[in-house]
């Protein structure tokens, strides 16, 4: 399958991110075998797969948060900015998630005010001074598309808002620490079609200042979106291509199979 | 095929059983109804029986005087029935409870939900509810023969230094005050110890009713707040503890109110003199510890003596309810909804 990917002249792109034969394992069961791929820089990459195929596990993997279950690990390497390997065991992994912010499949704002949501990370990281807050939250509220709903009701409950409103909550919120890659684990899958379309006008947009590594089950969504699209099927990575390449001519017949809709 | 309309409907089919069907279906809610009443009934009972007995102990004794004197000795010759010296042990041993309690039961739900391992949860958790199994005349031993000796150990050098203080005090203001409420030795019967072991045996009331309402928290948010690169514990203390809020602060206040109505611990440990302070080294009665005092007791049923307690009884309730209130409207304040 490495022939099929390496259709893609990979050299050609700057990468964010690039997984080498990364192995995951849920206690003994083999989750992820072998997978390769180039997270090029601000882009948009999606996976896609059908359910059980790896793709969020792989996600996941990026800003380790199987590190806070039990009987997880890890074998291969994910390198960021081409110089370090986030999953080494030397790494903090919350040094890696204060670099690579996430967004959630349902929006998961916390019981606080708008304003608190989004000021949340930095103040977890440290930051004190009320004047920089107001100013990265302003910033990450106008980027999330969200500022001119909320900036009169900044002090009034999260919870207040519509589904589509706190998912551009909690984009604002993994942008606030000004992030370098944003992942993005089916971000729409629990919203109406106008606020889908909103998510994905602002992501189109965020591309410039951020890459973006995004989960979908909707294949529609990835060809509306992504730049890049890899194919994953039980675990392994299938064919990773620019999304035009990958959905007009796929060059592998499970790729095929599946965006022609035959299975999945 | 005949026209279904020319025949008559035949209901027959249909309602054969419907008849005995609606007479279970009666009787099973009925039951359900009377299961529901009966504790309403009961609660009512109560009040009907506290405020009934007690409008013959008031007309003998002016409210007024009830509520405001700072004595009571109905049992002497020369009664005196000021409630305020019951209030005042009531109150302290329950604080004295609740600044153990609710530090500790929150504490120990703050690590079981998000700190300890599957392994070790499965030891503590069994333990701590084993905890609050244990009788509270147990405990009251507990406080006053383990304790109590511990806390005078622990408390002589504390007295003797201040005890030596005051004595190069001028008299009057501060000297006296040291020497009246700081005493040279700690008392065998203080509220100290006995709202201690208290404080010691809600703590598992609070503790497991909190962990509950944090482990109920959606494991979204958790995830929410690491994936921003916040700790465990940062995230524990800032996303789930709030979350979790309206949960816990009911176990708060029902460690309230068990501590207001908790009455073996101090009857035993806290000795049975009403004396009104607010100082927890002294000794004390709470309202409950009189009224188990007085119902043991040969009091001839329907004296004015007897009668005090229903009085004390109405206060206690009247209490536990303000308590209950306060708590109410606390946690609404505080509370942040997902």
């Amino acid at each position: 399958m490495v022939e099929e990917v390496s259709q893609l002249n990979v050299t050609a792109v700057k990468p964010k991110a690039e997984v080498i034969d990364l192995d995951f394992y849920y206690g003994s069961t083999h989750v992820l075998k072998r997978v390769n791929l180039v997270v090029p820089d601000r882009q948009i990459t999606a996976l896609i797969g059908p359910s059980g195929c790896g793709k969020t596990t792989l996600l996941r993997c990026f800003n380790r948060l199987h590190d806070l279950y039990p009987d997880n690990h890890y074998n291969g390497e994910i390198v960021f900015d081409s110089a370090v390997n986030i999953l080494s065991p030397k790494v903090d992994p919350i040094e890696v998630r204060m670099r690579i912010g996430m967004v959630f499949q349902r929006p998961n704002p916390f019981p606080k005010s708008i304003y608190e949501n989004v000021a949340y990370g930095l103040r977890v990281q440290g930051e004190r001074k009320t004047s920089v807050i107001d100013d990265k939250v302003e910033r990450a509220l106008k980027s999330a598309a969200l500022w001119d709903e909320v900036k009169d009701r900044l002090k009034s409950p999260a919870y207040a808002l519509s589904g589509g409103q706190q998912q551009r909550l909690c984009i604002a919120r993994a942008l606030a620490t000004e992030p370098e890659l944003i992942l993005f684990d089916e971000p729409t899958s629990a919203l109406d079609p106008i606020a889908t379309s909103n998510i994905e006008e602002l992501m189109a947009e965020l591309k410039q200042q951020v890459t973006i590594l995004i989960v979908t089950h909707s294949m529609q969504q990835a060809a509306r979106l992504a730049d890049y699209t890899a194919f994953m099927y039980l675990g392994e990575m299938v064919e990773f291509n620019r999304t035009l390449a990958l959905f007009n001519s796929p060059l592998n017949k499970q790729t095929e199979d599946y965006v022609k809709g035959r299975f999945g | 095929m005949s026209d279904p309309m020319s025949q008559a409907p035949n209901f027959e089919v249909f309602s054969r059983k419907r008849a005995s069907r609606s007479v279970t279906e009666r009787v099973i809610e009925l039951v359900l109804l009377l299961a529901a009443l009966s504790s309403v009934g009961t609660t009512i009972a109560i009040m009907v029986l506290l405020i009934s007995e007690s409008v013959g102990f008031f007309k003998e004794v002016p409210i007024l005087e009830f509520l405001t004197s700072k004595s009571w000795s109905p049992l002497f010759d020369n009664p005196e029935y000021g409630i305020l010296p019951l209030v005042s042990g009531t109150l302290t041993t329950t604080l004295v409870a609740l600044s153990v309690a609710i530090p500790m039961g929150t504490i120990a739900a703050i690590y079981l939900s998000e700190f300890a391992p599957q392994k070790v949860r499965e030891v503590i958790k069994p333990v701590l509810e084993l905890l609050a199994g244990i009788p509270t005349v147990v405990y009251g031993y507990f406080a006053l023969l383990f304790v109590t000796p511990l806390l005078q150990q622990l408390y002589a050098p504390l007295g003797t230094l201040v005890n030596g203080f005051t004595e190069k005090l001028p008299a009057g203001g501060l000297s006296d005050w040291l020497y009246n409420d700081v005493p040279l030795d700690l008392g065998g019967f203080n509220m100290l110890s006995a709202g201690l072991v208290m404080g010691i045996m809600i703590t598992p009331l609070i503790s497991s009713i909190s962990e509950d309402a944090m482990r109920s928290v959606p494991t979204e948010l958790r995830e929410g707040s690491y994936a921003t690169g916040a700790t465990r514990f940062q995230t524990a203390w800032k996303v789930v503890f709030p979350a979790a809020m309206s949960g816990i602060s009911s176990s708060y206040i029902l460690g309230i109110s068990r501590a207001v109505g908790e009455t073996m611990i101090v009857a035993v440990a806290a000795g049975l003199q009403p004396i009104f302070t607010f100082n927890p080294l002294n000794s004390a009665a709470t309202i409950t510890a009189f009224i188990v005092q007085v119902s043991l007791g040969d009091i001839p049923h329907g004296s004015l003596e007897y009668q005090t307690i229903f009085a004390a009884g109405l206060v206690l309730v009247l209490v536990t309810l303000v308590l209950n209130i306060i708590g109410y409207f606390l946690s609404k304040r505080f509370r942040e909804e997902y």
